[in-house]
């Protein structure tokens, strides 16, 4: 067990195994020259990088000043500042379970049995309200309290999908079509139960790479909340960045007479909505209002949008890749969306 | 990025976006319900940067190592860079609200917009302002019933689609990405020579005519424009 791993000094060699126990107590005060090794820059890099953008201020202001660098930048934004509650909130709640519930609730709270704990889990996940920017974070945490990888994958798909804020803007969204509440519901939760089945079945625990999180066992309870909220929120936020700022180029670049010429063709409208539900990585919050107003398309292709989006998006792969690990995402994507797609098409037929 | 330097850039972003909820600055980017969760979340991030400095400071200088073992162990996130986009997005660009650029490349959305039953009159006064959405659908779905006959003020900026100049305001359903035009043509004493952009608030009365719009084919109602005046662009751009 590495006990205070914080306080430990680690050799930066690459390659070698991690840090032996910690020295407690002892800090080797001679040696911290050698400890301002390689990624200590940082900081002066920071104060460097802003100290030259603060002097090339005009010049810069004066490059984006053309209404498309503009609009992109302005959609960018929008999608960080509107992204940044649901982000922090959910990366606060993941830390304070990672740190402040004691492991033995989540054996007790949940079925011990992985088969049974997939639909709890599932339901669950109907009381986390936020975009899908707070399930992986708290998803990474629940795994590490020793809740059952399917389990916690269950609840990282339902949370952003049928949780009640979602499901009021769909009603909202869609107010002379009810059924497509009830329809992204079902569909939403039948892909959390399929694919929290087919995890156990998989038996691929391998799969999810955890990161060590030697903040975690700090003694200190609200350091640990700290730390793992820093770390989470820069993580998963850096992450954000990507998704949002290819959501702002595709908002910025698709023309719209391409998506009318699209949507007359059925089978083609539902791959199509898939893929921008994928690519547009909207807010699931949102999402349904951005559905509701493309009217050329059919009802079945919206609702697989709506199905496909809180679950698989280039954000949320971004964000798994950098929680779980790289594998993971590149298996657990192309599985979520076909469950997805399928799902969707399975209670649009059956609804609307 | 080292955890001190993390922890400065929690600092910018949460002083950024904490900026920018308490100005009305935030207006350009979501909606006017989002600032109390802005302001919480902003703050949190501070705390969060406070406490980072706070912890890291503590250790001494950093003489205590982080670590940086490579062989699948933890190593401080390198993406935590890329959040320096947004700081300088709202701290260097501030770019605007959204406008006629995106007005004039998206189709107008009344065919989107949650589909009204009930039209309320107007008040009986001589002259009523009316946020341009409520224009659009009561011009489309009511047939201007109970538009008729009433002086109606519209504010909203200029938009060019095609060969046209239009009123238009930008709806949001959750934040400026998911922005959506809603486009009013104009008859009669339409302004003229005013680039695209230029806020305008027009009095007229509501008029059957329609015309479609070329992105997507759908119906933009009209006005006819009695008198206009250009105004300074309102802190709540988006309807």
């Amino acid at each position: 067990m590495w006990r205070r791993y914080g306080d430990a000094v680690t050799l930066s060699e690459p390659g070698t195994a991690p840090a032996a126990p910690a020295t407690r107590g002892q800090r080797p005060s001679g040696r911290s020259g050698r400890l301002r090794s390689r990624g200590d820059r940082s900081v002066e890099i920071l104060v460097a990088l802003l100290i030259a953008l603060v002097i090339l201020r005009s010049p810069i202001a004066a490059a984006v000043d053309h209404p498309m660098v503009q609009t992109w930048t302005t959609i960018f934004v929008a999608i960080m500042v509107q992204a940044l509650p649901f982000l922090v909130g959910g990366v606060a709640v993941a830390a304070a379970i990672a740190v402040y519930v004691p492991p033995s609730f989540w054996r007790k709270a949940l079925p011990r049995h992985p088969v049974l704990a997939v639909p709890v889990a599932s339901c669950s996940g109907a009381v986390m309200p936020g975009c899908e920017c707070g399930s992986v974070p708290i998803a990474g945490s629940l795994v590490r309290r020793g809740v059952s990888q399917a389990a916690a994958l269950a609840f990282l798909l339902a949370a952003p999908a049928i949780n009640p804020i979602v499901l009021v803007s769909t009603a909202v969204a869609f107010p002379n079509n009810p059924e497509m509440v009830l329809g992204r519901g079902l569909a939403s939760m039948a892909v959390a139960l399929v694919i929290g089945w087919l995890w156990i079945r998989l038996g691929r625990t391998d799969l999810l790479r955890l990161p060590h999180r030697p903040e975690l066992d700090d003694t200190s309870r609200h350091r640990a909340f700290w730390q793992a909220l820093r770390h989470d929120v820069v993580l998963a936020g850096g992450f954000l960045v990507v998704g949002a700022a290819v959501a702002a180029t595709i908002n910025v670049l698709v023309p719209q007479q391409w998506v009318q010429a699209v949507a007359e063709h059925p089978w083609l409208a539902v791959l199509v909505l898939a893929a921008l539900a994928v690519l547009l990585s909207i807010c699931s919050e949102a999402d349904a209002f951005v559905a509701a107003s493309l009217t050329q398309f059919s009802l079945t292709a919206r609702l697989v949008f709506l199905v496909v989006g809180p679950v698989v998006d280039l954000k949320l792969i971004a964000m798994q890749a950098g929680v779980f690990g790289r594998r993971f995402a590149a298996t657990f994507a192309p599985i979520t969306l076909v469950t997805a797609v399928g799902m969707a098409l399975l209670f649009g037929w059956l609804l609307l | 990025m080292n955890r001190l330097a993390q922890g400065v850039v929690m600092l910018l972003f949460g002083g950024a976006v904490l900026r920018a909820s308490l100005t009305d600055m935030y207006l350009r980017y979501v909606k006017e319900s989002l600032q109390p969760f802005l302001i919480g979340a902003s703050a949190l991030l501070i705390a969060a940067g406070v406490m980072t400095l706070w912890y890291e400071l503590r250790r001494g200088d950093g003489s205590a190592a982080e670590p940086h073992d490579h062989g699948g162990g933890h190593r401080e996130p390198r993406v935590a860079w890329l959040l320096l986009a947004p700081v300088l997005g709202l701290l260097l660009v501030a770019p605007p609200a959204l406008g006629s650029y995106s007005a004039g490349t998206a189709g107008t959305a009344l065919s989107g917009e949650q589909r009204r039953v009930d039209f309320p009159p107007l008040p009986q006064v001589s002259l009523v302002e009316l946020p341009v959405l409520d224009y659009a659908t009561r011009a489309i779905w009511d047939d201007g019933r109970s538009l008729a006959g009433q002086r109606v003020r519209l504010t909203g900026f200029l938009t060019t689609d095609g060969s046209e100049q239009y009123l238009a305001r930008l709806v949001l359903s959750c934040c400026a990405a998911d922005a959506r035009p809603i486009k009013v043509g104009m008859t009669g004493q339409a302004p003229t020579g005013l680039a695209d952009d230029t806020w305008v608030a027009v009095i007229g009365t509501y008029v059957d005519t329609t015309g479609v719009d070329p992105i997507n084919e759908a119906t933009i109602p009209y006005i006819d424009v009695e008198s206009w005046q250009t105004v300074p662009a309102p802190s709540r751009p988006y309807e």
